[in-house]
């Protein structure tokens, strides 16, 4: 006598087994969904673009002529941009990390600037643009010039850059501050000159980061009001500008009105897309070069 | 200081006294240091404060001129026309009809990918598929509403004609694609994080991977996994340009998702960048606008943390 019935336990044992072996290729496939998507969003980028990427286009002053448009005053104002950037947040994250790792005593205080620190990196960026508005180009009555959007997107991405410089702090061994003490060095002194550098890779990973988010963000910049079309180039901070960004923006737009435009969005893009990877090509290098395992 | 060996004169007691004043200049500074340090860290508190501070105070302003409940109940939104009428319904539709789209692209996707990448990808396929998701993060907003513009559109309309040439859909679906990496790596991070041992339980009574993906590993890492998708949403509900460029801005209060919508980002960038007058209600109305969005985020935000903190199941 059978107690169990073996080909019936094979026969939903296949079922099962079946069900289990498509799923796996249909998670597969999800995957694999994100870079289907992003090599078709890059090809199609290239297509309606590369032609349109030469000398004349990125070094000519911005115009309403599709043919005769170059992007030169757009690379400015996003150099000049970066600039604002990475000069007020290496000194305001570093500094506020520094203090929140080093310096506060675990308390009320300490945790209520971590958790707003949380709640800021969730906060739409069109929120901080209304800020900037507000603040900067209206109250402090800078106009819309590259200082006023680089303090307004240096606030948005500040969160990103504590979290990464308190992370990178954190990861420094106790046992090398202890030996700086046991020399006889004060707090500032070992900070300076034993926690800083064995951090500063990591510190500049995150900071580069931070800066590729705020190279591509356009919201922000649209609230703050860069006009479409500015045809002196920046050549300080307190210079109206544009940016990669913008043009795309008022390029994607305007593509119903004039085809062309379409064509000088993706060659934008193209650039753009460019500086991003350079961007985090040397975050990896700096992160992969110099970042050591203790 | 090898040249002063050989000089004749070497005054112990100058260098002794100039060697304890630096000491006391840099003993100086680093009892300063930490005050400096403060303020760096008190900027991150200014802000929010400025914030909360520029949103209410301009608000209030719009209040005075535009009831509040109407503002909040009202399903016309006319700011342009010559007796201007203010309703934030049509702009809270449209962004949920979008965050809804968004996330049930990016749910399903992203959820799989995650299972995926936990369950079934060997180390080096996971070396090799998770920073390319990554890629997908980091691209920005900006371009995808180029693609959801010139190509997305495009597409939906050669297969179903009645779609409009900027309608909610195709933003709504490229917003999915947006955020399917932040879906995939949290959840990911949440599937990982729940011990082999349950996994061993259930593979050792017969089940298959599928089933013990389903009926075990998901359910323990639910918190984890919801909590990445409230974030996603709340990350889709403050989006910004694709929304803008490819939905158009219609203030219709509608739900079909073939038509134009504006949504609270939309309608802040359009009434920004068309030079509203400061003191204007239409000028006001982008605070009164904003704090509903930025509340909308923040409730999204907090619940994702608490359903993370709450739910976590301690192994």
């Amino acid at each position: 006598m059978k107690y169990i019935d073996s080909s019936l336990v094979e026969k939903r044992m296949n079922k099962r087994i079946l069900k289990n072996n498509l799923s796996k290729i249909l998670f597969l496939l999800a995957t694999l969904f994100g870079l289907v998507v992003l090599v078709i969003l890059i090809m199609r980028v290239l297509i309606e673009g590369l032609k349109w990427v030469n000398f004349d286009f990125l070094t000519g002053k911005l115009s309403t002529n599709a043919e005769q448009a170059g992007i030169m005053g757009a690379i400015l104002g996003s150099l000049w941009l970066m600039l604002v950037v990475i000069v007020c947040t290496m000194i305001i994250g570093v500094g506020a990390a520094i203090y929140l790792e080093l310096y506060a005593k675990k308390g009320k205080l300490n945790s209520l600037i971590q958790t707003n620190i949380a709640n800021l990196a969730g906060v739409p960026s069109i929120v901080y643009g209304i800020l900037g508005m507000t603040l900067f180009v209206r109250a402090l009555d800078l106009g819309n010039i590259v200082l006023a959007g680089g303090l307004t997107l240096s606030l948005l991405v500040l969160p990103i850059v504590i979290v990464a410089a308190q992370e990178a702090l954190r990861s420094v061994p106790n046992s090398l501050s202890e030996a700086s003490y046991g020399m006889g060095a004060t707090k500032w002194q070992t900070i300076k000159r034993i926690i800083l550098p064995a951090a500063l890779p990591g510190i500049l990973t995150g900071a580069i980061l931070a800066l590729s988010r705020a190279i591509g963000e356009t919201a922000p910049l649209v609230v703050i009001g860069i006009p479409a079309l500015i045809i002196p180039f920046p050549g300080s901070i307190f210079d109206k500008f544009t940016t990669l960004p913008m043009q795309i923006y008022y390029w994607t737009l305007d593509s119903s009105l004039v085809a062309e435009y379409a064509n000088l969005a993706a060659a934008t893009i193209i650039v753009l897309l460019i500086l991003l990877f350079m961007l985090n090509a040397t975050a990896i290098f700096i992160r992969n070069k110099y970042q050591q395992r203790f | 200081m090898d040249h002063n060996v050989n000089q004749e004169s070497i005054n112990v007691q100058e260098l002794i006294q100039q060697k304890s004043m630096s000491q006391k200049v840099s003993h100086k500074i680093g009892k300063m240091i930490p005050s400096i340090l403060f303020l760096f860290a008190a900027v991150s508190i200014l802000t929010t404060v400025g914030i909360i501070y520029t949103l209410l105070s301009e608000a209030i302003e719009f209040f005075k001129i535009v009831p509040i409940w109407e503002f909040f109940s009202s399903t016309t939104l006319k700011p342009l026309s010559q007796n201007p009428e203010f309703g934030i319904l049509p702009l809270i539709n449209g962004t949920i009809i979008s965050s809804i789209i968004a996330i049930l692209v990016a749910g399903p996707v992203g959820l799989m990918a995650a299972v995926y990448l936990s369950e079934y990808a060997s180390d080096r396929v996971r070396r090799l598929l998770k920073p390319t998701l990554e890629v997908l993060a980091g691209i920005p907003t900006v371009v995808y509403g180029f693609f959801a513009f010139t190509f997305v559109t495009p597409i939906i309309r050669s297969v179903w004609p009645d779609v409009e040439a900027t309608n909610i859909l195709s933003p709504g679906i490229v917003m999915g694609i947006m955020i399917i990496p932040m879906i995939a790596s949290l959840s990911e991070d949440a599937l990982t994080s729940v011990p082999n041992t349950i996994r061993e339980g259930a593979l050792s009574l017969g089940a298959t991977k599928l089933e013990t993906t389903f009926k075990v590993v998901i359910p323990a890492a639910l918190s984890g996994v919801i909590a990445s998708f409230v974030l996603a949403i709340s990350r889709a509900i403050g989006e910004t340009m694709i929304v803008t460029i490819a939905s158009g801005s219609s203030k219709n209060f509608t739900f079909d998702i073939t038509e134009s919508m504006q949504t609270m980002t939309a309608y802040i960038v359009e009434v920004s960048s068309g030079d509203a007058a400061a003191g204007t209600p239409i000028y006001y109305s982008i605070y009164a606008v904003a704090i509903a969005l930025f509340v909308m985020t923040f409730v999204m935000n907090l619940l994702a943390r608490a359903i993370s903190r709450r739910f976590r199941e301690e192994y």
